[in-house]
């Protein structure tokens, strides 16, 4: 085998790894506020208002936990794979 | 809240530790991010040492927590900014963390399973300093994708814990009576 095209191969392959593995950020972090969520429905006090204080309802943390999957998957996400796609090329284009 | 902002961090180191520092300099807002916000954290403490003062202890752990909260975010952003480019400025990071677990444990004069914040100082004290460690290696092998996603988790741990901290787990059986009425 070529080793000129073997190392031409080994870049995007690794990139394509990394955009793989940073993508499931989001959805794992969503995943996991779900099933804390589930688990334990008592911290949503959203579902049994009554009673409840200001800080009880203003702070819901598997809410919070879902709000921060969805944020890096639709705010930091698509940049990042859009960087990691030009590094990508970059660096075919180097070797 | 604070669990929050911490997470959101842990998932932004998670993402550096996966696709490399390189990659994510390349735009200045992720670039600034954490060494801005470990700055601002370092800022932040000086209000809660002049207004949640109640001891000395509190006052002298709150101050030195500033202080190197603030030098450490300071070399951050000199490293980011291409003022400082050694590796082994990532030192002041590591000794922040080490600072920030022995004020946690330090001000903390009651045991493990006082109150829950008891054991949330003690929890986190160590935590911190578990995460001193991990920046050590850091500086060894700065480009390691398991060091890097050590420090993120710990910014993990942190948020989970901090989630926690309204919890009347069972672990607190022995509670105090004057550690104040449970919630839940």
């Amino acid at each position: 085998m070529n080793a000129e095209l073997v190392s031409e191969l080994e870049a995007p392959r690794h990139r394509t790894w990394q955009a793989r593995a940073v993508s499931t950020i989001g959805p794992v972090t969503v995943l996991a506020g779900t099933v804390w969520a589930l688990l334990q429905p008592y911290r949503v006090t959203l579902l049994h208002p009554h009673g409840q204080g200001f800080w009880w309802l203003v702070v819901e943390p598997p809410l919070l936990v879902m709000a921060v999957g969805l944020l890096f998957h639709l705010v930091v996400l698509p940049g990042l794979l859009e960087d990691l796609e030009e590094a990508g090329s970059s660096d075919a284009a180097t070797l | 809240m604070f669990a929050t902002g911490f997470l959101v961090l842990g998932l932004c180191q998670f993402g550096e530790a996966i696709v490399g520092t390189e990659v994510w300099r390349r735009r200045a807002w992720r670039a600034y991010l954490w060494p801005s916000v470990f700055f601002l954290m370092g800022v932040l403490m000086w209000p809660v040492m002049t207004f949640f003062t109640n001891s000395t202890i509190h006052m002298l752990a709150h101050g030195t927590w500033a202080e190197v909260l603030m030098i450490a975010g300071a070399t951050e952003l000199a490293l980011v900014r291409g003022k400082l480019s050694s590796p082994w400025w990532r030192l002041m990071t590591a000794l922040a963390f080490a600072v920030s677990g022995s004020a946690f444990l330090i001000h903390e004069q009651n045991g493990w399973f006082f109150q829950r914040s008891s054991f949330l100082h003690h929890a986190m004290g160590w935590t911190l300093f578990g995460a001193a460690i991990v920046l050590l290696a850091r500086c060894i092998r700065p480009r390691s994708v398991a060091t890097g996603s050590a420090f993120a988790l710990t910014f993990v741990v942190i948020a989970v814990m901090l989630y926690c901290d309204r919890d009347l787990a069972p672990v607190f059986g022995h509670l105090s009576p004057i550690a104040g009425a449970p919630h839940r």
